[in-house]
């Protein structure tokens, strides 16, 4: 079965389109889906891209988490359903509370636009589960507020848990931890600030992101199979509510 | 009811790296402000609510720094002013008060 994601498109948002073209590279179906949406369709799994959602106003994602769309995506991660925010749509992602900590102004105010090396560190989330475990991938990184922090008992749960999913080789942006990208509890719903999309093409520079679009196909594939009964394969079996801001 | 302005300031929690803040610090003494300390950058934010009285208005005041003014993961907030303005009655047309 070939999977459908759906890209949820923000006033503002501008990586949409590499988005839907990126899945297409990687096998899948894309659509996307308007903010003012009460839900999602009938898609198997969902991408928050990168832009600046409403401006950035207030803060980066601050107020796209009060998007209609929002909900049903709440609700669908709820579901066990995979759930990937890639820069701007990591930081909607933060804001909504459905990933701990929060991303902050890069360290040095120094907006990044580089392709840096970026570590697997976890293949046990739906975005990582076709790569290796310490994999380099070669990944674009393009943000003015990208610097991960939380507080330390977040840090630590985040850690033993495994929830990092992907770290800086060398950390760009002062992230704590060298974070580049993080899971919830579910590991079905990831947050990173590279952008796997512009890493889908050799004419792009680099395919390495090809393997995390795939992985996402894939489990979206396996969640859309069970979807209903609320049981993917990796996915619902530490389910928790989304922490409230 | 009747209408309130608060100022809401939202800070940088102690601990949270604030490069702006120490970006105007550091350029300060060249300007030769060296009696400044630290400064710390934030924003501040006024806000008219309506309100039966003061306490009322502060307390939405608190609420919605909590739920959107300020992300309390790196920021905290706080109302620094709560003034009435004036009600509808108050407001003599034509009255050429100087602003």
């Amino acid at each position: 079965m070939t999977a459908t994601v759906g890209v949820v498109v923000f006033p503002g948002s501008n990586c949409e389109h590499d988005v839907v073209s990126g899945i297409e590279r990687a096998g899948g179906h894309a659509r996307l889906l308007w903010h003012q949406d009460p839900d999602l369709g009938d898609v198997d799994a969902v991408v928050l891209p990168g832009g600046f959602a409403h401006g950035d106003y207030l803060r980066a994602g601050a107020l796209a988490r009060f998007a209609p769309v929002m909900a049903a995506v709440t609700d669908f991660a709820a579901a066990g359903g995979p759930v990937v925010g890639i820069c701007n749509g990591f930081q909607v992602l933060t804001e909504a509370g459905l990933l701990p900590g929060a991303l902050q102004k890069n360290r040095g105010l120094r907006f990044v636009c580089a392709t840096v090396p970026v570590e697997v560190s976890s293949t046990t989330t739906v975005l990582t589960e076709l790569a290796g475990q310490g994999q380099v991938l070669a990944l674009p990184v393009n943000h003015f507020v990208g610097s991960y922090t939380c507080d330390r008992r977040t840090l630590d749960e985040l850690r033993a848990e495994e929830r990092v999913v992907v770290r800086y080789v060398e950390n760009p942006n002062g992230s704590l931890d060298d974070i580049a990208g993080i899971c919830n509890p579910g590991r079905n719903v990831v947050g990173l600030m590279p952008h796997p999309e512009r890493a889908s093409d050799p004419l792009l520079g680099s395919v390495d992101g090809l393997v995390l679009l795939r992985s996402l196909l894939h489990a979206a594939a396996g969640a859309g199979a069970g979807a209903g009964a609320g049981a993917g394969p990796l996915l619902s079996a530490h389910d928790q509510p989304p922490i409230s801001l | 009811m009747a209408s309130f302005e608060l100022l809401v300031e939202v800070r940088r929690r102690e601990g949270i790296a604030d490069p702006e803040g120490a970006t105007v610090q550091r350029a300060l003494p060249a300007l030769g402000f060296d009696t400044v300390g630290r400064v710390r950058m934030g924003r501040a934010i006024r806000v008219e609510v309506e309100a039966p009285d003061e306490a009322a208005a502060r307390a939405v005041g608190v609420s919605l720094a909590n739920r959107l003014l300020a992300n309390p993961v790196m920021e905290d907030s706080e109302i620094l002013a709560c003034r009435a303005l004036p009600g509808a009655a108050d407001a003599a047309p034509g009255a050429g008060e100087p602003r």
